[in-house]
């Protein structure tokens, strides 16, 4: 079993920690080829060893969590899209699903890499995450996390710093009262300055734009977007985690 | 830190009294609360509905002029919106045209083509139209709206709609206002129809918004039958001139008069448009509203051990929503008008105050004791959680009071909204949720009472008992017998249950389907209600409609209206017209004689008549309510939070001489089939089509439907996957070969399932211990043997020598004492040849080295006895081994020995709880007590035969063994050798914890002692074990037979306890008791140090549980598990789950299991301490519990062992133990770590392998 697990992670975390973004923001599409590869392997491993409850339980738990990256990847573009932030080339509101398909896909591997990422280095660390371990939290916050992605979108702000100082203030909000624990904190911020960084790449390369960029190419409140997503996209994997069918035995 | 204190103990008695109050007066509180939510909501009536209709607002035309830009002084009944000019003021000319007379050589299309035709010369009247004044000339093109492109999209519209000048549309767009096309158009309700759109649209059409009317109302069609051409000249004008207004009209009606024209002209109509949501917005405000009942459903699934779930989950609901309601309606009172949009912002108002608190008042209030009164439960519960309410609270309203000072007004009203929502939740926390919490459990216990009165009836009490069960020492503390006994099952009724727990499983599933079709007649219901709100509230809906009809019908309605509007506005019509509005039956000789005055040509009575009615004053109601705004996107215009003033529609009327229409008529008009006109046309062709898509649609919609509720299902499914104790609802899950999910006679893996039967004892095993690789077990007649785990070959035994050395004496004093002077002669007799000498015991040798002998016969009175020949050993041939010594025992212990049975004789006896079936207490007592003869043994003789083995400990190969005499032996597990004792204390011992080199024995009398184990090792270190082969065996001290061990007592603490020590876990490096008086003590186990007393529990405690991780749970008497922090000796949490004792507990790292006396198993979350779910067991099962694994638990039954998986609590398998299943309930349940389950049996012990499991292991 810890074989297993071991070869499970190895071969999501080292890619993982190369390119993680989420919710509203793109990765590389070429990436996302890269990721089902991973899952791929993830698959073949976990036929080769179908009688094992663990790897299909990671599957699983990826599954769900890359549905869930899709439908919050559409939900908040769609947010952002209406408001004129985010420039797709041509009509994207009418073509959503064909121009920008790159997006979900990519928004639901990175939240399947991060929401698999997050309980995998909490058993790391030893320090199992206790805060708060119910669904009806993860909700919530997942509630918070559509809530601070809709005030970004259609709010509007004196100027861009309090629009930012704002959300980073929420962002730091959502993660105090959901998370709590140092190693989400680092995972989190690491996502985002990521994620930022992946995003300028692609807008520099022209991929796609932001109106008023404010912070070199992008939107200054970006990162704080991604800072809670990470955050939302753990608390929803460590609760897959706790509450999987089976789960590896440390002792 | 006493500040805090003090306002925690204030906070803490306020709640107190608090809740005595609520429990006390329910009902006044509830009206007063609902009193407070009704007064609180009032406002709210005021507040438009939520929805995306248009509002109107009528001003009279007269003295109008445009509202100032900013609300000035009071704004009486004026809307808000109503500020500043509209985006524009919409001129209709509404023409009705017919040809008249009618005559038999016209064609259905002449009915339309030449009224059609009429629009031109209309269009160029109105376009060349000037007034002249004093001001100057004005003309159309200096008052209308101009518009420029079209919208890139909209290229086909571009040849119909105006582009580049003024937005006046008409019918005769179609053609590009050019006669000449439209004389030249060969089929005109193909040009108009070429540009609907396909399918279904519910959006205004391209032929509504030229025609300015609805389509079926405009009489374009082969098959109207009143050959009346109703169309609009729709004019936009940017700004409004009375007098320019006024005179176009004067100048229509004068060029074609309306006869009986009763059309109303005072008033001017503002329409206001709301934001439009389209499906691009409505998507995030759905997915919001999904988190939102997901987090409803996820937090109300949590409401647990109450007697109305659903009515609780309902009342938090209540709760939630109408503190919402009430902190819109307390902002609107004072002046604070919501602008955000309610429904985007009403999610995140319910996620930020949250249902939390509600559900931690719930489950404080069911943790307390069930036993004490209502208003005393309500009261404790409330002033548990006083203090952490209390501070959500206040970081709840300091986090809002920063969000206020973002100084960002959506923000701003945001926070408002919510601290004020805040405030009310709590409030109705306190009032409404804390009183129906009240009534709830109030019916619970009523519930409980009502169910448990006949029962009891004729019964004694059980609690009353003058001593628990608890009491008694006499079982060795791990090993408790069956709790319920099945000669007294009527006390499983007297266990009321907690009525979630008591449902079958079948119940509980249509419990679920029953509940969840409710939820959708809820929702249902609530949408039913809504579109019927949304409907009636449309301008362009339900209601107009209804006016008109009454109108239409009533002759109230007409002959109330039509006067009013006649007298002031109509100044070239004719008086007495107006009171003929509708279509008189038989011609009305006076419009006719008026309209042949003015020049027009004559009909004949039969001709199609116009008439004007009051339903055609504002005909553009009758358009979609999207009518207009479409109209104005088409020029990237929008009318969201705008509003536009319709003025008062200019009636014209045209009648057209058949020789007119004849002359217009196209060539090809005649070639069309000719229907007859007045007969009913077939069904006709286009409506039959649009029905056609109608069915598409339909059935489309149902087919997404069905795939919509599939995937959600899916969705469901993986979500999930708990089932919640319903067991075998899901198909599916059975078929995955690792969990064979079924009942009782399904089970595939059964050949890998078998037990292991390891016979040898001759009494019921009384105690076992494993150490992974080796097991030891004890039975009654004090004979230990130790078993290989894997194999179960029998290693070692160490018989009782006591029964042969002294074996003249010590049995018949038993038999003395057994009441009999019937001796069994053999038992005196000789011995067979084995002894504890270490040379001959082969270690891992086969089976059973003790010869048995055949017992001659046995006297009748212990017929219902085990035989117990077999174990004495009538072989004197042999030399008795050099090891064991031979001087008689010591007699002076044999006072202590005495007191300590009679404690354990009056305890054992106890009625209604008789001790483990088989071994019948007097038995037992016999061999604790024996009445040495003084001359026996001195004092240093280590084994102590006569008294029985309490407690057994293996680590290594050293297995400690505390007797009932107090006497502590360690003994050489592979060699059987005695190794050392000690008998430094004479109360016996209960409980034993053998952790690295330090034994931990608990006393009868409330001490407990440490002992260390030295070893002096001898340089050849032997060990037994050559391949340790599982490195998952901790580490223990390995002895060999060279060393020299000593055990030492190091400290003995006096009075650990008050009362008997029950329990005794050791683990982690701590040491925790748990006594009758009710308290748990942790000693750390270097230096014994006492370092928590735990207390929490109002019973003595039955069950411990420690591991490494340092969790620590205790179940007691009274029901109630406490999960304790290790670390700070805080209670962690603390739950009733059970009726009874609770009889044992396992942890594993999400879940606690307990089993308690009411053969009830819970499985308990072990972060939150919420009831995950309960198995109802057979009677008698529940006391022996082991986890195997992370989701395989076991537990012990009559005769079998089963197999739960932990996550769905569905039994996987049964395993029968023996061939007949008597009722030998399996009472010790051990779990190896090798997956293997030992379990006694009787007299046998059962080696159960699950090589499933060990195979996910490796």
């Amino acid at each position: 079993m810890p074989r297993l697990e071991g070869n499970c992670w190895s071969c999501s975390c080292p890619t993982g920690v190369k390119h993680k973004t989420l919710s509203s923001a793109a990765v590389w599409a070429s990436k996302a080829g890269e990721m089902m590869t991973i899952i791929t392997s993830v698959l073949s491993s976990a036929y080769g060893s179908l009688h094992s409850i663990h790897a299909t339980n990671l599957l699983r738990r990826g599954l769900v969590l890359f549905t869930v990256g899709v439908i919050l990847a559409l939900v908040l573009n769609l947010l952002q899209i209406q408001r004129n932030v985010t420039l797709f080339p041509e009509e994207v509101i009418a073509t959503l699903f064909s121009s920008a398909w790159w997006v979900p896909p990519c928004c639901g591997t990175a939240a399947a890499v991060v929401g698999l990422l997050y309980p995998c280095i909490d058993s790391r660390l030893g320090e199992p995450h206790k805060f708060k371990r119910e669904w009806a939290s993860v909700m919530r916050c997942i509630a918070v996390f559509v809530g601070i992605n809709h005030a970004s979108a259609k709010l509007d702000f004196a100027n861009n710093v309090q629009l930012s100082l704002t959300l980073a203030a929420l962002s730091l909000g959502l993660w105090w009262t959901f998370d709590r624990s140092r190693s989400g904190f680092g995972l989190g911020i690491t996502i985002a300055f990521l994620a930022t960084l992946i995003t300028q790449f692609l807008v520099y390369n022209g991929v796609y734009q932001y109106t008023s960029p404010d912070f070199l190419y992008i939107r200054s409140w970006l990162p704080c977007i991604f800072f809670s997503g990470g955050v939302t996209v753990g608390n929803i994997g460590r609760q897959l985690a706790m509450g999987g069918t089976e789960k590896p035995h440390n002792d | 830190m006493t500040v805090s204190e003090r306002l925690r103990q204030r906070i803490s008695a306020a709640f107190y009294r608090h809740g005595l109050l609520c429990a006390s007066y329910p009902v006044p509180i509830i009206l007063f609360t609902a009193l407070c939510i009704l007064a609180c909501c009032y406002p709210l009536l005021k507040l438009p509905l939520p929805g995306t209709g248009p509002e109107e607002f009528t001003t009279g035309l007269r003295d109008y002029a445009p509202p100032p830009p900013e609300p000035q002084g009071d704004p009486g009944d004026r809307p808000d919106w109503y500020r500043g000019p509209p985006v524009a003021y919409i001129q209709q000319v509404l023409v009705k045209a017919a040809v008249s007379p009618w005559d038999n050589r016209l064609v259905p299309v002449d009915a339309f083509r030449s009224p059609l035709g009429r629009v031109f010369s209309l269009v160029e009247e109105i376009r060349n139209h000037v007034h002249k004044d004093s001001s100057g000339v004005h003309s159309l093109e200096e008052l209308c709206l101009q518009v420029t492109d079209l919208l890139p999209g909209l290229r086909r519209m571009q040849a119909v709609l105006p582009e580049h000048g003024c937005l006046l549309v008409s019918p005769g767009n179609y053609w590009q206002n050019q006669r000449e096309r439209f004389d030249s158009d060969p089929d005109i309700l193909r040009t108009v129809h070429q540009h609907e759109p396909k399918g279904l649209h519910t959006s205004a059409t391209l032929r509504d918004l030229l025609f300015g009317v609805p389509g079926k109302h405009t009489g374009v069609s082969l098959y109207s039958r009143k050959h009346v051409v109703t169309y609009t000249i729709t004019v936009v004008l940017q700004s409004y001139d009375a007098r320019f207004v006024g005179s176009l009209r004067s100048r229509l009606r004068q060029l074609h008069p309306s006869a009986n024209c009763s059309v109303r002209e005072d008033h001017m109509v503002h329409v206001h448009f709301k934001e439009e949501i389209g499906i691009a917005e409505l998507i995030p405000l759905v997915t919001t509203y999904i988190i939102l009942f997901a987090y409803i459903y996820f937090s109300t699934r949590k409401i647990d051990m109450v007697k109305s779930k659903w009515g609780l989950a309902l009342a938090a609901v209540v709760t939630v929503l109408s503190s919402l309601l009430m902190s819109v309606g307390l902002c609107t009172l004072f002046g604070l008008t919501p602008t955000l949009n309610g429904g985007e912002i009403f999610p995140y108002l319910v996620v930020v105050i949250g249902l939390e608190n509600v559900l931690v008042l719930t489950k404080s209030v069911v943790s307390t004791p069930v036993d004490l009164e209502v208003r005393l439960r309500i009261a404790q519960g409330l002033s548990n959680e006083s203090w952490s309410i209390m501070k959500n609270m206040a970081t709840e309203l300091g986090i809002i009071l920063i969000g206020y000072f973002t100084l960002v007004p959506a923000i701003q009203e945001f926070c408002l909204f919510a601290v004020v929502g805040l405030v009310s939740d709590f409030f109705l926390q306190m009032f409404f949720f804390t009183t129906v919490l009240s009534i709830d459990i109030r019916r619970m216990e009523l519930a409980d009472l009502n169910r448990r009165l006949p029962a009891e009836a004729g019964l004694p009490p059980p609690k009353p008992a003058p001593l628990r069960p608890r009491d008694s020492p006499a079982p060795p503390r791990s090993e408790r017998p069956p709790p319920l006994r099945p000669s007294t099952p009527h006390t499983i009724t007297l266990q009321p249950a907690l009525r979630s727990l008591r449902l079958p499983k079948r119940l509980r599933v249509v419990y679920f389907l029953a509940r969840t079709r409710l939820a959708q007649r809820i929702i249902m219901a609530g949408t039913v209600i809504w579109i019927g709100i949304l409907v009636y509230t449309d301008p362009a809906g339900l209601r107009t409609y209804l006016a008109a009809q009454v109108s239409e019908q009533s002759p109230l309605g007409e002959a109330g209206l039509p006067p009013l509007g006649v007298p002031p506005v109509f100044p070239g019509g004719d008086p007495t017209s107006p009171l003929n509005v509708l279509p008189p039956p038989e011609p009305v000789p006076l419009p006719e004689n008026h309209s042949q005055g003015h020049g027009l040509p004559s009909h004949s009575p039969p001709g199609p008549q116009i008439s004007w009615g009051p339903e055609d004053e504002e005909t553009w109601r009758r358009l979609s309510f999207r009518h207009w705004p479409s109209l104005f996107s088409y020029y990237n215009i929008t009318l969201a939070k705008r509003y536009i003033s319709i003025l008062p529609v200019i009636p014209v009327s045209l009648y057209l001489s058949a020789q007119e229409a004849l002359e217009t008529r196209h060539p090809q008009d005649t070639r069309l089939p000719q229907t007859p006109l007045a007969g009913s046309p077939g069904p006709p062709p286009v409506p039959a089509q649009a029905d056609l898509t109608l069915y598409k649609v339909a059935a489309l919609g149902l087919a997404a439907g069905v795939l919509l509720v599939l995937l959600l299902f899916c969705l469901y499914r993986v979500l999930c996957p708990r089932n919640y104790g319903q067991n075998g609802v899901s198909v599916g899950r059975r078929r995955r070969g690792d969990l064979p999910c079924d009942d009782y006679g399904y089970s595939p893996p059964v050949s890998e399932i078998s037990p292991l039967l390891l016979r040898g004892h001759n009494m019921d095993i009384e105690c076992l211990a494993s150490d992974g690789m080796l097991l030891a077990s004890c039975c009654l007649a004090g004979q230990i043997r130790v078993w290989d785990a894997q194999t179960g070959d029998c290693l070692t035994v160490i018989p009782n020598q006591g029964l042969h050395r002294s074996s003249s004496g010590v049995w018949e004093q038993r038999d003395a004492w057994d009441g009999g002077g019937a001796s069994e002669p053999e038992s005196v007799g000789g011995m067979e040849g084995l002894e504890t000498g270490a040379g001959l015991l082969v270690p891992g040798g086969a089976g059973y080295p003790l010869r048995r002998r055949v017992t001659p016969s046995r006297p009748a009175m212990f017929g219902d006895q085990p035989d117990l020949t077999p174990l004495i050993d009538t072989n004197f041939s042999e030399q008795p081994p050099p090891t064991c010594p031979t001087q008689p025992g010591a007699f002076d212990f044999r006072g202590l020995v005495q007191r300590a049975y009679q404690e354990h004789e009056a305890s054992a006896g106890l009625p209604g709880y008789p001790p483990s079936p088989p071994p019948p207490p007097q038995r037992r007592g016999s061999l604790g007590d024996q009445p040495l003869p003084p001359q026996e043994r001195p004092p240093p003789s280590p084994p102590d035969w006569d008294s029985a083995v309490w407690a057994l400990e293996l680590r290594g190969n050293l297995i400690a063994a505390g007797r009932s005499s107090g006497k502590l032996e360690l003994w050489d597990a592979v060699e059987g050798v005695l190794r050392s004792s000690n008998e430094d204390a004479s109360s016996g011992i209960t409980a034993l914890a053998f952790l690295n080199n330090r034994i931990v024995a608990a006393r009868l009398n409330g001490s407990l002692d440490f002992f260390t184990v030295d070893i002096n090792k001898p340089l050849g270190l032997l060990q037994y074990r050559g391949t340790p082969s599982r490195g998952s065996v901790p580490p223990s001290p390995c002895y060999s037979s060279d060393d020299v061990i000593s055990c030492q007592l190091t400290r003995s603490v006096q009075c650990a306890h008050q009362k008997p020590i029950t329990v005794l876990k050791a683990a982690a490096g701590r040491v925790v008791t748990g006594s009758q008086d009710h308290t748990v003590r942790v000693y750390r186990l270097e230096d014994s140090c006492c370092l928590f007393t735990l207390q929490g529990h109002s019973g003595g405690i039955t069950s411990i549980y420690i591991d490494q991780t340092m969790v620590l749970a205790s179940g007691g008497q009274d029901g109630a598990i406490c999960l304790w922090d290790v670390l700070t000796g805080s209670r962690v949490s603390h739950v009733y789950g059970h009726r009874g004792d609770v009889t044992s507990l396992v942890c594993t790292t999400s879940c606690i299991i307990s089993s308690g006396l009411d053969d009830l198993i819970c499985i308990w979350d072990r972060s939150t301490g919420i009831k995950l779910y309960s198995v109802q067991q057979e009677v008698g099962c529940g006391a022996s519990l082991g986890v195997i694994s992370e989701s395989l638990l076991v537990t012990g039954g009559q005769g079998c062992v089963s197999f739960w998986d932990l996550n769905f609590g569905d039994l996987l398998q049964t395993v029968y133990l023996g061939q007949s299943s008597e009722g030998q309930g399996v009472r010790q349940l051990l779990v190896l770590d090798n997956a293997a389950i030992v379990c006694d049996f009787g007299s046998e012990l059962s080696l159960v392998y699950v090589p499933s499991v060990l195979e996910k292991l490796d």
